[in-house]
């Protein structure tokens, strides 16, 4: 039934399903006086990559950026600079795909499952909602809706005609993905879709996500900040903070051979998880700076542990430490002038 | 504080917190529903309790009742007593004589916790000044002296601060001085990190537990989250639908969990060394508080379900020092229903 909006793969299995290059987001602000302005830096400059049939985990704190990069990826907020490229085919480009198509092949599924829905529509009018403004027939849209209720395992006879407040919390997620899906999408985006629900009902919800990926061949980019979750379903993964991405990697390399030291810190904030082991010191002090005004040079420095007085005055690049590893840290790149960084290249080499 | 804590030697015989039977209910026109159902545990003095379970298991509810915090329409039944004094048989006016000086709480979003008009400052100071009868001038300085234990950095600029200008992390920092602010003897911590980032969570965490221990408090946090439970508990308590399940030093708990609800929940949590394959999540979701099933709660959702489970609610038995579970899997009842789960089994 669906298949007949299955949209085709274009470019090939080695084409990269995504391509995102110096993606950029400004929001201005009304600053502490009236004449000044200030400027939150959500997303500065962020690059990546998303092969198909992959799943890229995105991790960091909160203002870090996550969620602003989900919604510039599906022109939800218009990014200021840089290029979303679909499936080889650059997004809003007279020969490129429309921000419209981009819509229809990149589905979404957001944190608050009870927000996302319409408290007014059933939940079958949800799902069929966007099958029916890209028109298909009324009874055909709702036939269609009951299918996807189905595949994430709602039976439609129970829940087609019960509103979004009759359900619970895990039931709702299910709904958003259910409706996520009815478009035959290529992409879903999944930001902080877990993160809501109990610990039980997100075990189901993770092992629905996983079979529905194998069977419907799709792309996820997975957006949380719990690390465990990350790491149980991404195949490679990006750490974000303050906007910038500041390491990029399989997921076996990030978490067994970190390289930044945010990243570092970041994983070994981790809780134990054994009584026997608790942490005795913090990784990190202090919060995150705020994205108005960040520090200067490397975003990191004013909490890194090895920070020297370069890391003030230039930006750190992406470099590659290893294999598909990317890390943006001058104690990592042999030619900044960080006192570490001629030992990181010399085990290199 | 010395001389506060002298006289509590004498007391420290009886338990600091002891519930027995504890039911909430909360009755509105259309529907009776029990939220806690019989509820026992006791809290020495300097321990950390802390209370496991999801939304909706009765947690929360539990831990308010202990300061009376509930609306009017809760209605309870058994027994609360911190440091000796029947809470439920205290007059409404009599409450404030506890809240805040004998037992304290944080909670988990101190952006509404806080009031937004007034500055950190005053909002602690006014509360030791309404306790502690001092000056003006003697209120701030304790605030200060608060902030500092709580390693809010540069403390005596933050005291004029407004919550809005501070970050997450330093706001919940502030609500755990305010909490201090008058020596409290038991702390109750709603959630106290879920609001946090990782990176600022263990700092909380680690302060909570260094701030216990150096002021002997004894502390009962609520969280959702085994992590946290992991990290600064004594003893866990697990609740499923309003009853503890399963109760007893964390250790015991988590390594060998006696109850098939807490297998469940350690089964489906993601571990940090897990990757792909299928988690084991816990069938079915929470039943409904206003109709619960005959029998054990968690029945409709265990993998270990027999006849024997409907017949009534199994009572918390022990297993092995100081362990308590609420499940006849493994207690004498289990041997002798064994043959009716076979006969089932076989059909």
């Amino acid at each position: 039934m669906t298949e007949a909006i299955r949209q085709p793969d274009i470019g090939g299995p080695a084409q990269p399903m995504l391509i995102v290059r110096d993606l950029q987001r400004h929001f201005v602000i009304r600053g502490q006086t009236r004449r000044r302005k200030d400027v939150v830096r959500a997303v500065d400059g962020v690059t990546f990559e998303v092969a198909k049939g992959e799943t890229l985990g995105v991790v960091g704190e909160s203002g870090c950026g996550k969620s602003t990069t989900a919604r510039l990826l599906m022109h939800l907020t218009p990014p200021d600079r840089g290029e979303i490229i679909l499936d080889g085919e650059k997004v809003g480009d007279p020969r490129g795909v429309s921000v419209r198509d981009l819509r229809r092949s990149v589905q979404m599924v957001f944190q608050d499952s009870f927000a996302s829905l319409n408290p007014r529509l059933t939940i079958c009018d949800s799902v069929a909602f966007g099958l029916r403004v890209n028109g298909q027939p009324a009874t055909t849209a709702r036939l269609n809706a009951d299918a996807m209720l189905r595949m994430v395992g709602l039976t439609p006879e129970t829940f087609s005609d019960r509103y979004p407040h009759e359900l619970s919390g895990g039931q709702r997620q299910r709904v958003n993905i259910a409706r996520a899906l009815a478009m035959s999408p290529r992409v879903l985006i999944l930001d902080e879709a877990v993160s809501a629900l109990d610990k039980s009902v997100e075990a189901q919800v993770l092992n629905l996500l996983l079979e529905l990926k194998e069977r419907l061949t799709l792309t996820y980019l997975f957006i949380s900040h719990d690390l465990a979750v990350v790491r149980y379903v991404s195949d490679r993964v990006v750490v974000m903070y303050l906007g910038k991405i500041v390491e990029v990697g399989p997921v076996g390399a990030i978490y067994d051979r970190p390289h930044h030291p945010y990243t570092r810190a970041l994983l070994a904030s981790r809780l134990s998880m054994n009584p026997k082991q608790r942490i005795s010191a913090p990784p990190l002090t202090g919060d995150p700076p705020n994205p108005i005004d960040p520090p200067s040079g490397c975003r990191f420095r004013t909490r890194c542990p090895i920070a020297e007085a370069v890391c003030a005055l230039a930006e750190p690049r992406l470099a590659r430490v290893d294999a598909a590893h990317d890390v943006a840290c001058h104690a990592c790149d042999a030619g900044s002038g960080h006192t570490l960084a001629r030992l990181t290249g010399m085990e290199g080499a | 504080m010395t001389h506060e804590n002298a006289p509590l030697p004498v007391e420290s015989a009886a338990p600091l917190v002891s519930v027995e039977n504890l039911s909430v209910t909360f009755r509105s026109p259309d529907k009776t529903v029990t939220v806690v159902n019989d509820v026992s545990f006791t809290l020495r003095e300097g321990e950390a309790l802390c209370l496991l379970g999801e939304s909706g298991s009765g947690k929360t509810v539990t831990m308010r009742s202990l300061m009376r915090l509930l609306p009017p329409t809760a209605h309870y039944t058994g027994r609360i007593r911190l440091r000796g004094i029947d809470v439920l048989a205290l007059k409404a006016g009599q409450l404030s004589g506890i809240r805040g000086s004998l037992v304290s709480m944080i909670f988990q979003e101190p952006m509404t916790a806080l009031d937004p008009v007034f500055t950190i400052g005053q909002q602690i100071a006014e509360t030791v000044r309404r306790h502690d009868g001092v000056s003006h001038a003697a209120a701030r300085t304790r605030a200060l002296d608060l902030l500092e234990l709580v390693q809010i950095p540069s403390a005596r600029r933050r005291l004029d601060a407004y919550p809005f200008e501070l970050s997450g992390g330093l706001r919940q920092r502030a609500m755990i001085a305010l909490a201090l602010s008058c020596r409290p003897r038991i702390l109750l911590a709603d959630e106290p990190t879920t609001a946090l980032d990782a990176t600022v969570q263990i700092q909380v965490l680690l302060l909570l537990r260094s701030l216990q221990r150096e002021l002997g408090m004894s502390t009962i946090f609520v969280t959702h989250d085994l992590g946290v439970a992991c990290e600064v508990a004594d003893r866990v308590a697990i609740m499923y639908a309003g009853r503890f399940v399963e109760h007893g030093a964390v250790d015991d708990v988590l390594t060998h969990a006696a109850h098939p609800y807490t297998e469940g929940l350690l089964h489906s949590t993601v571990h940090a060394e897990r990757q792909g394959g299928r988690l084991e999540p816990i069938a079915g979701s929470p039943p409904d508080l206003a109709a619960l099933p005959p029998g054990c709660s968690f029945e409709p959702r265990c993998v270990f379900a027999r006849a024997a489970c409907r017949a009534g609610m199994p009572p918390l038995s022990e297993r092995g020092a100081g362990q308590l579970a609420r499940c006849i899997r493994g207690s004498s009842i289990h041997e002798a229903s064994a043959p009716v789960y076979d006969a089932e089994a076989s059909l």
